[in-house]
């Protein structure tokens, strides 16, 4: 991601306090766990004015859509959420908006197949952006799976709570994947990425999982 | 109402262990979800249908009491009775006693969800009033002595294979393989017994309180002969029913069939307004509207809750769902399955019983997109998560207990850096029994969870913000280039 931010000529800074947007804990009912967790992102990232780049739709869609309901009783925490709402953007969002800055050229030569993170697609309404970007890079063709934009069974918790049923859910995922024909699965949301290559290397199954970013500033390594 | 606790997780891994299951849900979900989107797709102001149908139900449900009092109104003045029944046991015992009064003794139902969550038949069999379901789907689970695995398609679990052997069982004909021989061995039962009913009994689809007309919606015909043969029909409503003006119907007629069967219009519509009238020659002599609340008034007034109640039961969040897709509709529980069942059981019934389903939900968030009244179920579901959480503060039990600890661990290790960073270094040293090509396996409880079947990614052993650091000499902004 650092590659192809600094590749655009953007100045990058990363903030060495930060942690984690509190997320787990929200989706797990635990909403005073969250909000410690929360108020702790707001401090490190609450008062510039940069834009946030993060490379996982669910975090942004935590802080844009959930952090006005955790602080929903204070109104000073709440001016802060909404600036750090109109700052903070999902990676191939920003990328796409930034695209002619785009001066990488990705060493992947194949076919890659692109999964849909449900909190990018329902709650950021991002599904054209990711797919613009791999169909410009050279070398690279985009073939679509079947329900492409169908949960991989992460979804946080729910994973550990229902293990059984998210592995059902993740092989139907995999099935797709394999089916498509594509040598690679590229996704935006780092827990997407984490379960389906959980179960893709288990299973030495025959593809590449990679991130967006991963995939634009892909290296040949021979 | 559930008296035992529901098991989510037991239910599902008993279902996940049925190939034939699966084979049934992927069929169904699969064409259900093509049929939708494309009645859908004809539709240019679908949005617009969908926002004016939720603004209409917010109304609604915001002056849920006014709107009641008109349609009783309305109804008693076409020559109907209307009952309110606060909780299931006060629907049954209405219903039990129009027929005792009547001395009725067979009823045929059409499908309807309300009666199912007060189970009237039960009550209406115990009380020797024999009662059939006429619905084909539901005949067939009534006739297994199953319970319904979707709302509107309750017998999708069963093959016609199976019904072939439960229709030769049952009424000793032989073991037929066509649909279409079997669907007439049942039209031809079902045609005896609408012709031997002194009451029909069925749901609402929609009330409408200005002019006391209910709605009902099917496509097989059983629900407007249970309505009109018999000479007492007996409706039963959940009190959320209710359109405010007969002119809405259209929005909501054209959203509930479209979404839920990918259908223009079902197709019968009955409009029932009242018992038959002086001069006319057919219909019922007596027609009762049940008002059932059974928890619905509560949900009414919570304010992060109560869209739950916009629902129009047309099961399209069942049809998209992807957890019901693999576990199907028995692992929720109760009548409703589904996301729309995470979201209502638990609300109608006892928390702590039914505490396991706001979170069999991955939260993805397609119910919300499919949803015809657009409700937002992922809210809903943190919401009832929450609930649940404070539940278990005050109550909680062994599991809940270990969860609290460790996001309380967490909430302080994810809050100060120093003790994240400590504790990634930590992982770096734990990991080393458990590391294989980057990647961890067979990590203790509760990760065995994960690692059971799938590998878990190993921390670095120089994570990204030391190496940063050490290339921009510890600098907190640095610019690159």
């Amino acid at each position: 991601m650092l590659r192809v931010l600094s590749g655009m000529g953007l100045e990058i800074e990363f903030p060495q306090e930060q942690t984690c947007c509190g997320q787990p804990a929200f989706n797990s009912g635990h909403a005073k766990e969250a909000e410690k967790v929360a108020c702790h992102f707001l401090d490190v990232f609450g008062d510039g004015d940069e834009a946030i780049v993060c490379p996982s739709g669910s975090c942004v869609s935590m802080v844009k859509h959930y952090y006005a309901e955790l602080f929903r009783n204070d109104s000073e925490k709440l001016s802060r959420v909404e600036k750090i709402s109109s700052n903070i953007y999902e990676f191939s969002e920003f990328v796409f908006q930034h695209k002619e800055a785009l001066s990488l050229n990705s060493a992947y030569k194949g076919r890659v197949t692109f999964h849909d993170s449900c909190h990018a697609l329902r709650e950021l309404g991002i599904s054209s952006q990711p797919r613009e970007l791999i169909k410009s890079l050279n070398g690279v063709e985009l073939i679509e799976m079947e329900m492409a934009d169908a949960c991989c069974g992460f979804g946080g918790t729910f994973s550990i709570k229902y293990p059984e049923v998210s592995k059902s859910m993740l092989q139907e995922k995999t099935d797709s994947i394999l089916d498509s024909g594509a040598d690679a699965v590229v996704s935006t949301d780092m827990g997407c990425l984490m379960n389906i290559k959980g179960l893709v290397s288990r299973k030495k199954m025959p593809v590449k999982v990679l991130h967006l970013a991963e995939l634009i500033a892909f290296e040949d390594t021979k | 109402m559930i008296t035992e606790r529901i098991d989510f997780k037991k239910n599902s891994v008993e279902a996940l262990k049925s190939p034939k299951l699966k084979k049934a849900l992927v069929n169904f979900t699969d064409r259900s979800r093509a049929f939708r989107r494309k009645a859908v797709n004809e539709v240019s102001e679908w949005e617009e249908l969908r926002s004016e149908a939720r603004r209409i139900k917010e109304d609604v449900i915001n002056n849920l009491d006014s709107y009641l009092l008109e349609l009783e109104k309305s109804v008693i003045r076409m020559g109907g009775n209307v009952h309110w029944a606060k909780d299931a046991e006060e629907a049954s015992s209405i219903v039990v006693d129009i027929a005792r009064e009547n001395n009725v003794r067979n009823v045929v139902k059409s499908k309807s969800m309300a009666t199912e969550e007060i189970e009237l038949n039960r009550h209406l069999i115990s009380n020797g009033i024999n009662t059939v379901e006429t619905d084909l789907g539901e005949y067939i689970v009534q006739l297994c002595d199953d319970h319904p695995f979707h709302i509107i398609a309750p017998a999708i679990h069963k093959t016609k294979e199976d019904i072939s052997k439960l229709f030769s069982e049952k009424f000793g004909v032989p073991e037929y393989e066509e649909p279409e021989k079997l669907t007439e061995i049942a039209r031809k039962k079902l045609r005896e017994k609408f012709l031997s009913a002194d009451m029909g009994v069925s749901g609402v689809n929609f009330a409408v309180a200005e002019s006391g007309t209910i709605a009902i919606v099917e496509n097989e015909g059983n629900a407007r002969l249970a309505t009109t043969v018999p000479d007492i029909h007996v409706a039963i409503m959940g009190i959320e029913k209710i359109v405010p003006k007969f002119e809405q119907l259209s929005i909501f007629l054209s959203l509930l069939a479209r979404s839920a069967t990918g259908q223009k219009s079902s197709t019968y519509v009955s409009l029932i307004t009242g018992p038959r009238r002086e001069g006319e020659s057919d219909g019922p002599r007596q027609f009762h509207l049940v008002f059932l609340d059974n928890g619905r008034s509560d949900i009414a007034r919570s304010e992060e809750t109560k869209e739950s109640l916009y629902c129009i039961r047309c099961g399209a969040c069942i049809n998209i769902c992807p957890v019901y897709r693999q576990v199907g509709g028995h692992s929720y529980g109760w009548v409703y399955s589904g996301p729309i069942g995470a979201v209502i059981t638990p609300q109608l019934n006892d928390l702590e019983k039914t505490a396991d389903l706001p979170f069999a939900s991955s939260l993805c968030g397609a119910c919300r997109d499919v949803c015809p009244v657009k409700i937002d179920f992922p809210h809903v579901l943190l919401s009832l998560r929450q609930k649940v959480v404070e539940q278990g503060r005050k109550k909680p039990d062994p599991a809940g207990f270990m969860e609290k600890i460790a996001f309380r661990v967490w909430s302080f290790v994810f809050s100060k850096p120093f003790y994240y960073n400590l504790t990634g270094k930590m992982m770096v040293f734990l990991q080393y029994f458990y590391q294989r090509d980057n990647e961890l396996r067979g990590l203790p409880y509760p990760f065995s969870k994960w690692t059971k079947e799938k590998n878990f990614p190993a921390f670095s052993k120089k994570p990204f913000r030391e190496r940063w650091k050490e290339k921009y000499h510890g600098k907190n902004r640095t610019l690159l280039k």
